[in-house]
């Protein structure tokens, strides 16, 4: 037999990146989202208006943008406000939030699940209960469907 | 509403003849079974067995009385009843992937073909030749078409696909038909015109939305052809009117993916999917916003007896809550998802029966009254409609003691009812009691 066929090299190849057909997402520009504002957010966690801190640290995700950085440092944040909330203030916060901030959070809290800390998964838990009975189960479905998400 | 369980399997379509007396359905195999209505039984009338592949769309044109089917077997066959036998005519579609979905156009001279060799193929009659031509439309689809419908004027036909994208496509076919009028969707109609496109996910404005969508499982024009709405599988039902560019209003809904969706009235549709039960959803035009009208399914509310000590243990073990809901398994009429959905009576636009078949191989037809009217009683909109109370303890998905708006409809006799919730509030609904409800409404106790 020719010595040729010990090569396995070509099992390493990514067909997929050839296929003229391949679905290709649209190009959103995202270069300019930047996360929230942490020093904003960081002044209102030590204020202690934690309502506040948590429509600041929703605001702007940086959903388009391709930069890791970025998506790393706005979960870090959210993490840090959901977890500065009392248990008892976590329906409140969620209440104040409307339909596409409580999508945005359940994709903050999947987000959170996926790189577990210490404490994080009880937080995210206790907001996800609470975050599931506000948006009904087409909010995870519409987290799971999102292409582009933080 | 009335429940009739055909099989155990899956139906994955279904259609109904002109006069509703027979009903072709496929239960998840390479066969059409024919039942013809007899009394309140259903008899099996005819097996049409010629695709080598599970077919994937039934249609049954009312006027003709032809049926056309598509498989995954990439074929489409036509077929015509000759002396009590249905016989099959083959139609080239030439396509390399699986037809996914067929509907006959509204004058019954084409039909279109959905498919996932991410175009649609529209097929027509050449009379010289004596057999089904097939013309293409591929730009600028980039997935699997997962379903179509037809505007009344025959020409315009509405696709959603895989590629996360509803669009509105032209599909005048020079040989059959005349030139078409002009459209609020356009004026210039050459064959495969995009008229209209979705965008990524159809919402206007929202944080963080915009970005993602989710696949088009079902399109549907209303009556007049003006509304155009389409239910995907990111939980979210959308409605465009054609002409006001960009006046695309959305619902993300609450529940799971719906899978098929039907214009009930100009301002409403109904919609089912995965959750089992038919939605209703209200359309205000003039505000530009979908809104939730409530589920459909009301089911029977089981007597309220006390529950003893044992099963509350049980129920503890079991389900980690000591409840009194002794849910067996789903309460709504279907035991799966709901897979299509089409009107019986009525018409789009008047709409007193539709009927849903789903994956447990039942096929459940609902009445629906439907009224419109000037004076209003709790909203300020000019078309009412039907709502259901969902009777259960739980209240709507998760919204405890919460009432949610609805429309209501008044006719001769009107009845009038009150309930009192759990969150202490009491409200006064005015309410029309179907004919054929199996179940009654009841109320809280505070």
């Amino acid at each position: 037999m020719s010595k040729n066929t010990v090569s396995n090299r070509f099992r390493t190849v990514d067909v997929d990146e050839y296929d003229e057909n391949k679905f290709v997402d649209e190009e959103d520009g995202g270069e300019n989202q930047l996360g929230p504002d942490e020093a904003e957010v960081d002044s209102l966690i030590r204020q202690g208006n934690l309502m506040e801190a948590l429509q600041a640290v929703l605001k702007n995700p940086p959903i388009n943008t391709k930069n890791q950085n970025v998506k790393d440092c706005a979960e870090g944040l959210v993490l840090k406000v959901l977890s500065a909330f009392k248990s008892s203030d976590v329906d409140k916060g969620v209440q104040s939030l409307d339909k596409n901030g409580v999508d945005l959070l359940m994709k903050y809290i999947y987000k959170g699940f996926e790189t577990p800390s210490d404490n994080s998964s009880a937080v995210l838990l206790q907001w996800h209960e609470k975050a599931l009975s506000a948006g009904g189960l087409g909010c995870i479905v519409r987290v799971l469907t999102a292409r582009k998400t933080v | 509403m009335s429940l009739h369980q055909f099989l155990l399997e899956p139906i994955t379509c279904h259609a109904w003849n002109r006069d509703r007396t027979q009903i072709a359905i496929s239960p998840n195999n390479h066969e059409v079974h024919i039942y013809q209505k007899s009394g309140n039984q259903w008899v099996k009338s005819h097996e049409l067995k010629e695709h080598n592949g599970h077919i994937t769309g039934i249609d049954w044109a009312p006027k003709s009385d032809r049926i056309v089917t598509c498989g995954a077997d990439r074929n489409a066959y036509v077929w015509s009843l000759k002396d009590g036998v249905w016989k099959p005519t083959l139609v080239i579609l030439r396509i390399n992937r699986a037809a996914t979905f067929v509907k006959w156009s509204p004058l019954e001279n084409k039909f279109a073909v959905g498919s996932g060799a991410r175009l649609i193929s529209v097929c027509y009659f050449e009379s010289d030749n004596d057999w089904w031509v097939s013309k293409h439309i591929k730009k600028p689809i980039r997935s699997t078409v997962l379903s179509l419908d037809w505007h009344p004027n025959n020409v315009l036909l509405a696709a959603g696909s895989c590629d996360f994208k509803c669009r509105v496509f032209s599909a005048y076919i020079k040989e059959v038909e005349e030139k078409p009028g002009p459209t609020v969707w356009g004026s210039k109609m050459p064959f495969g015109e995009v008229l209209f496109e979705s965008g990524p996910s159809g919402v206007s404005g929202g944080a963080g939305d915009g970005a993602g969508g989710g696949w088009v499982h079902g399109v549907c024009f209303s009556h007049s052809g003006n509304r155009l709405a389409w239910t995907s599988h990111d939980s979210t039902v959308a409605i465009a009117e054609g002409g006001k560019t960009s006046t695309i209003s959305s619902l993300s809904s609450e529940t799971l993916p719906l899978l098929c969706v039907s214009f009930i009235t100009e301002n409403s549709l109904v919609a089912a999917g995965h959750d089992c039960y038919p939605v209703l959803f209200v359309y205000d035009g003039t505000k530009g916003s979908v809104t939730f009208g409530g589920k459909l399914d009301v089911p029977k509310q089981t007597s309220q007896r006390g529950i003893s000590a044992r099963e509350r243990f049980q129920n503890l073990d079991r389900r980690a809550t000591s409840s009194e809901t002794t849910e067996q398994g789903l309460e709504s009429l279907h035991k799966n998802s709901i897979s299509q959905i089409s009107v019986l009576e009525g018409g789009k636009s008047k709409c007193s029966t539709f009927c849903t078949t789903g994956m447990d191989g039942g096929m459940v037809t609902w009445d629906v009254k439907v009224h419109t009217h000037t004076t209003h009683y709790t909203h300020t909109q000019s078309d009412t409609l039907l709502y259901h109370w969902d009777g259960r303890r739980n209240g709507h998905m998760g919204r405890q003691g919460t009432h949610t708006t609805h429309y209501t409809t008044h006719t001769h006799s009107l009845t009038r009812y009150c309930t009192t919730g759990m969150d202490g509030g009491m409200v006064t609904w005015d309410v029309k009691v179907h004919t054929h409800t199996l179940h009654t409404l009841h109320t809280h106790t505070v």
